[in-house]
């Protein structure tokens, strides 16, 4: 069954957001450094797309760049952004404020700063409502309260009226989230949201996240640098690296024929819990690419198992995989005879950038 | 203190340790009832030099401010018998003047009150006018940064590089003179406070721009921003809140250089009238007897002497406070 049957009322045919062509490129005395290159995905309204990639490879900058938030100075971006079927790419951030809050809202990564010291929780949340609905005091208190209610911190009553530092951080991203939903937005966008919690808050961070996300049909953008995030929670999955995207499938369709050999080194540096203790986690060698000075070829080429000498001079475009909708960036893709046959030259030569 | 070994109290600890504000009626509790256990949590207190500070300042301020109607001399009345008289004095101290009397036979009690009155609301009141017009101009430089703080500090830096009593002089000369007439122009107060009051905005408005360009940075100001938040409302809820404190200890500070400042004008002939006891005032004009009553300039000079150190200590906690509940974030 898919959404739309569902929620009959929904606009049917425009997307609520079109990525095409982003690139983000910000100036700086290095030079221009590639931070969001050429990055297209579509995302239905009440979906999730996971947008997954290690450190430095775009992932926060593209959700900014959706948003609208990237600094004034320096910043070249290029591409369509269409929300809802309105174009926002180059929209000043004046033009953005009734987006803001309103129609997309965001949460952040760390709540230990995301939120203002000095102001009470309730506040936050009440501020907020405040900036978009026309309500008075008593009615924004109570919506507060059941913001909070909804995305489980107990006894949000007396919440409210506590600071930012009297509550744990998984509490704290609650109400970021509870500041985030406050005025209702169709699109949710959120930046690692679990990365600075411990992991036994993570998992009833994001539970609250997709709970929310079922309960007010909204579209969720998911940030994170762990697949195991996006596993069971996004339908899509994006995979990002050095600005590019790499590999793009509905989640089942990656897991099982992942074609992109940066997606199975990555689902590979994943402990595994069958695994006997002491196994050596795969970590993959070498680190993410000069975004100043990109290589030629395959942004991955360096750290490769695959890795052949076209790879290092020829860029990949985005091949179709069987599957509709799977799209990779690879020549010789996991899982195909080119690539397997790849693999055992390089194990052969020991050539390859793992040493396996 | 050496760390214990164990930790009697860990919440109360942890607690302190996260920068939980810690208002100054539990800290007294805190060591009054539990004793010895709970040291490293009274050391969070204020300390006795600080409480000595706020005593102090409470009680010059509440004596100026209760001035008109505690029983004392006319500042302006001249009293023969206790000109020159001293606490000190051979003659031995006037009876019903504790202080003596300056050169004239003016009480000098009454003066010290009286004169802390103008010292005190001229320092304060220009400290408020730089720190409305220097936190206003370094909140919006620091926030917006851009072509707008390069604007503000260059104003700021030009304003610095002159030296500060030379611009109140000349403030003070201009204010108080009524172009083309002789004499006219503001009230001498009035001209005194608004000379230190734009002198005091340059040092006030760079702590201000400093403390707006960091906590500008903070995520929250942009999650503030992602909910479409104006940026009136950002400076106002969101910054503003978070910079007052430095605000308030760099203000705090600058009432005392603002105490000096007076005295400073007034040797120079440029502090209010001189028949009106400032303290400045009283040192000034009671110089020329400091070899015989030496106490009509000592007395004014130890007062400006406490009032500055304990606004500098009361600066310096508040500033310490600061620090604290920043690293508990």
């Amino acid at each position: 069954m898919t959404a739309v049957d569902e929620f009959p009322d929904a606009t049917v045919g425009t997307p609520l957001l079109e990525v095409t062509d982003v690139a983000t490129h910000f100036d700086t005395e290095r030079g221009l450094v590639h931070a969001v290159d050429g990055v297209s995905f579509t995302l239905e309204r009440g979906r999730t797309v996971g947008i997954v990639g290690e450190s430095g490879s775009g992932k926060t900058v593209l959700s900014r760049s959706i948003m609208g938030l990237l600094p004034k100075k320096g910043v070249v971006r290029h591409g369509s952004i269409k929300f809802d079927g309105v174009e926002i790419g180059a929209a000043t951030p004046k033009q953005m404020r009734k987006y803001w809050g309103a129609h997309m809202g965001m949460v952040f990564q760390d709540p230990m700063t995301s939120l203002n010291p000095v102001m009470k929780v309730g506040r936050q949340i009440t501020e907020s409502i405040h900036t978009h609905l026309d309500v008075n005091r008593t009615f924004a208190h109570e919506l507060a309260v059941s913001l909070l209610e909804s995305v489980r911190v107990p006894d949000p009553e007396r919440r409210m009226d506590e600071y930012p530092h009297q509550l744990s951080g998984g509490l704290r991203q609650r109400v970021c989230i509870a500041v985030a939903l406050a005025c209702g937005p169709q699109l949710l966008l959120a930046d690692e949201p679990t990365t600075a919690l411990d992991v036994t808050v993570q998992a009833q961070v994001l539970d609250v996240l997709e709970a929310q996300q079922r309960e007010r049909f909204m579209a969720l953008v998911l940030v994170t640098h762990d697949l195991g995030v996006v596993a069971g929670r996004a339908d899509d999955v994006v995979v990002m690296y050095a600005g590019q995207v790499v590999e793009k499938a509905a989640t089942g369709t990656l897991f099982s024929d992942m074609k992109m050999p940066y997606t199975e080194a990555l689902l590979r540096s994943i402990p595994k819990v069958d695994e006997p203790s002491h196994t050596r986690l795969a970590a993959i060698p070498g680190r993410p690419p000069d975004l100043v000075n990109l290589p030629a070829g395959c942004r991955f080429a360096a750290r490769c198992a695959y890795v052949q000498d076209r790879c290092r001079v020829e860029q990949p475009p985005l091949r179709k995989g069987t599957v509709p909708g799977h799209e990779f960036r690879c020549w010789f893709p996991v899982g195909t005879p080119e690539g397997a046959d790849a693999l055992a030259r390089n194990q052969e030569a020991d050539t390859g950038a793992v040493a396996t | 203190m050496p760390e214990p070994e164990f930790d009697p109290m860990p919440g109360l600890v942890a607690e302190a340790a996260q920068g939980r504000p810690i208002d100054a009626g539990s800290i007294e509790m805190a060591a009054v009832e539990t004793g010895p256990e709970v040291h490293r949590r009274t050391k969070k207190g204020l300390g006795l030099a600080a409480w000595l500070s706020i005593g102090w300042i409470a009680l010059v301020v509440g004596l100026a401010v209760l001035a008109p109607v505690l029983p004392l001399d006319d500042p302006k009345a001249s009293i023969t018998d206790i000109a020159r008289r001293g606490p000190l004095a051979d003659a031995g101290t006037a009876p019903g003047h504790l202080l003596g009397g300056d050169f004239n036979g003016r009480d000098m009690l009454s003066r010290l009150i009286w004169g802390g009155r103008t010292t005190l609301l001229v320092a304060t009141t220009a400290v408020i006018i730089g720190l409305v017009l220097g936190g206003l101009l370094g909140l919006v430089g620091g926030y917006f940064r851009g072509k707008v703080d390069v604007v503000v500090s260059l104003v700021l830096d030009v304003l610095l590089a002159i030296p500060a009593v030379i611009l109140a002089l000349a403030l003070v000369t201009i204010l108080r003179t009524q172009p083309g007439t002789k004499g006219g122009g503001l009230d001498p107060e009035v001209a005194l406070i608004l000379a230190l009051g734009f002198v005091a905005i340059p040092v006030l408005g760079r702590i201000t721009r400093a403390s707006t360009l960091s906590w500008s940075e903070r995520e929250f100001v942009l999650a503030a921003r992602a909910q479409g938040a104006k940026h009136r409302r950002i400076i106002t809820r969101e910054v503003l809140p978070n910079v007052l404190p430095a605000m308030m200890s760099i203000a705090l500070l600058s009432i005392a250089v603002a105490i000096v400042a007076e005295g400073t004008l007034a040797i120079l002939g440029a502090s209010v009238e001189t028949d009106t006891p400032t303290w400045g005032n009283m040192i000034a004009i009671g110089r020329i007897n400091l070899q015989r009553a030496p106490h009509i300039v000592f007395e004014p000079a130890l007062m400006i002497f406490f009032t500055v150190l304990a606004l500098n200590m009361l600066g310096d906690v508040v500033r310490s406070r600061l620090d604290v509940r920043e690293g508990g974030l």
